[in-house]
């Protein structure tokens, strides 16, 4: 572990968008999902939150959402407050209205804040265009495939322009083909659209690919084991998920995982 | 796939096969029905004549036939009056169902509070609380209408306060997260997530809703000029004119069936495009 700490330069807290201090979450039934976390997320960075289940990983993403509160520690945003309407939220799940088509589950955020369909209709196009479902907007999702119905679904968080997206293993369901295909896509939206996204995953091969931060954690309790810096210039292709240095960074990564494994509270998680 | 496609594709003698037995299954489905039950008329039809039965205790079914021909004018006015009623008290159960499950689902504390009353109305035998409402209604079309709700709103309040209830956890987020109010939340998303469980509630109302009619009308033993089928075959029997109950009897059914069919149509038009239940399944 050291040896990582040496190689990295230290991670960037200032001009951070939002900063957990001492953050801890207990569930009723006394489960401590997260204990003393303490992080900070730069604006415009992409941020991975790597962990085995049961580390918390879900949980601090629902604290930073504002779908649960803290028991313990702070949220801190900069500049003191944070309008939730500059939050895109993707989940595990497409999570898509069944009886609305393509273009209405896009335009629904939108709706909710009372913008008309005429007014929303060129972000919507736009927005479906970006994600490459040109031509789908009259679909209903049980016509799409997982992997479309899953752009559907980011195209519905960036639709509002978020500045801070979150996203829940949005991948996690999806065929390895697709979700490299689906990865390439969404750091090219991330480049264009310069949002901030923190993104939970239990890959070791996606955290590396798509983020420049990694937050590895723990589990029993959840909190944060080490932090790597993913010095790698943006755009990144398919060319770096083949390079030598890809391999690298997910060997440190996938042994920095191994040890938070190791590190947990009541010794080996077998994952259920 | 149609038979010009088949032709076009050599099939392999496994597809070809299960390709024939899906035409038998197609055929048969509407054949086999249909041929017991003109088998089954027509052995009525033999017992009569075999055992010489009189037309007051059985009649023959082409007597029923003509019956159901010469009593038109009767009958249909009847039956006219009786699908007022259905008609009318499934609009109430609707308005009524939905209008309360809307209420139960904004707090589980008044969901827990009255549905004990619901399901009090839905348990206790229409028969046996009709001579209340005899006693307190005074209106005859009212009565019977009172008693076509009782029966009916039950499945479409205890399906529809399902279907709000049951909307998908990470959605609701979602619409949190957006700012949605009560009111959006309640339109955009879980009205139409309890539309499948409402149509449910609806098909059995549909024929509930009847089936409380022609009940309250045989309690209330209504007759005079605008009463509906069950005032017909209560007269009918009483008058040992047989063909006509019989002939009030299909009426009925048919209704009943009609109903039905209606409903599965309407909700297999709304649901076709998106809810599992509406797919038809391939291959």
């Amino acid at each position: 572990m050291q040896q990582n700490k040496l190689d990295l330069p230290p991670v960037r807290a200032s001009g951070a968008l939002l900063s957990l201090a001492g953050v801890g979450k207990v569930f009723s039934n006394g489960v401590k999902a997260l204990d003393n976390v303490d992080l900070a997320i730069g604006e415009g960075d992409f941020v991975s939150l790597l962990g085995p289940s049961g580390c918390g990983k879900s949980t601090a993403l629902r604290l930073i959402a504002g779908l649960s509160t803290p028991t313990s520690g702070t949220l801190e945003w900069r500049g003191g407050s944070f309008d939730r309407s500059g939050l895109g939220f993707v989940f595990q799940e497409p999570t898509l209205l069944p009886w609305a088509s393509v273009f209405d589950n896009v335009w629904l955020p939108l709706r909710l804040r009372g913008v008309s369909k005429a007014k929303a209709a060129p972000a919507i196009v736009e927005m479906l265009s970006r994600v490459h479902l040109d031509g789908f907007a009259e679909a209903v999702p049980r016509e799409l495939s997982g992997g479309m119905k899953m752009r559907v679904s980011i195209a519905r968080a960036l639709v509002t322009k978020p500045r801070l997206l979150l996203m829940d293993e949005p991948f996690a369901a999806l065929d390895e083909i697709t979700r490299f295909r689906l990865n390439d896509d969404l750091l090219s939206l991330w480049q264009d659209e310069r949002f901030t996204a923190i993104f939970v995953t239990h890959s070791v091969f996606e955290s590396v690919f798509l983020s420049s931060r990694i937050v590895v954690m723990a589990a029993r309790p959840g909190r944060v084991f080490e932090e790597l810096a993913v010095e790698v210039a943006y755009p990144r292709d398919e060319a770096f998920r083949t390079s030598p240095d890809y391999a690298a960074l997910c060997r440190r990564a996938s042994d920095v995982l191994s040890a938070a494994m190791q590190a947990n509270g009541g010794g080996r998680d077998d994952g259920h | 796939m149609t038979a010009t496609e088949l032709s076009a594709v050599k099939l392999d003698p496994e597809e070809a096969r299960r390709v024939r037995q899906r035409r038998v299954e197609r055929i048969g489905r509407w054949l086999f029905p249909l041929i017991v039950m003109v088998l089954a008329v027509w052995l009525w039809d033999r017992i009569c004549v075999w055992n010489g039965i009189p037309r007051y205790i059985l009649p023959r079914p082409l007597e029923v036939l003509h019956t159901l021909h010469d009593d038109a004018g009767l009958l249909f006015s009847s039956l006219l009056f009786t699908l007022k009623i259905t008609f009318l008290g499934l609009v109430l159960a609707v308005v009524g169902g939905v209008g309360l499950s809307v209420l139960f689902a904004q707090s589980k504390w008044v969901e827990m509070t009255f549905f004990p009353f619901a399901v009090i109305l839905q348990v206790t035998p229409i028969v046996a609380v009709f001579p209340l409402i005899n006693i307190y209604v005074g209106n005859q079309t009212a009565k019977l209408l009172l008693c076509a709700w009782i029966v009916a709103f039950f499945p479409i309040l205890s399906n529809t306060t399902l279907g709000l209830n049951s909307v998908d956890r990470n959605l609701r987020d979602l619409f949190k997260l957006n700012g949605a109010s009560r009111w959006q939340e309640l339109w955009h998303l879980r009205l139409p997530a309890a539309m499948p469980y409402f149509l449910g509630g609806l098909k059995i109302a549909g024929g509930l809703s009847l089936i409380g009619a022609v009940v309250a009308e045989f309690v209330a033993g209504a007759s005079g000029q605008s009463s509906g089928l069950a005032s017909r075959i209560i007269e009918a029997g009483y008058r040992l004119n047989a063909p006509r109950l019989f002939a009030a009897l299909i009426l009925i059914s048919a209704t009943g069936i009609i109903i039905f069919l209606v409903l599965s149509l309407v909700s297999h038009l709304i649901l076709r495009r998106w809810h599992e239940s509406a797919i038809r399944q391939e291959g």
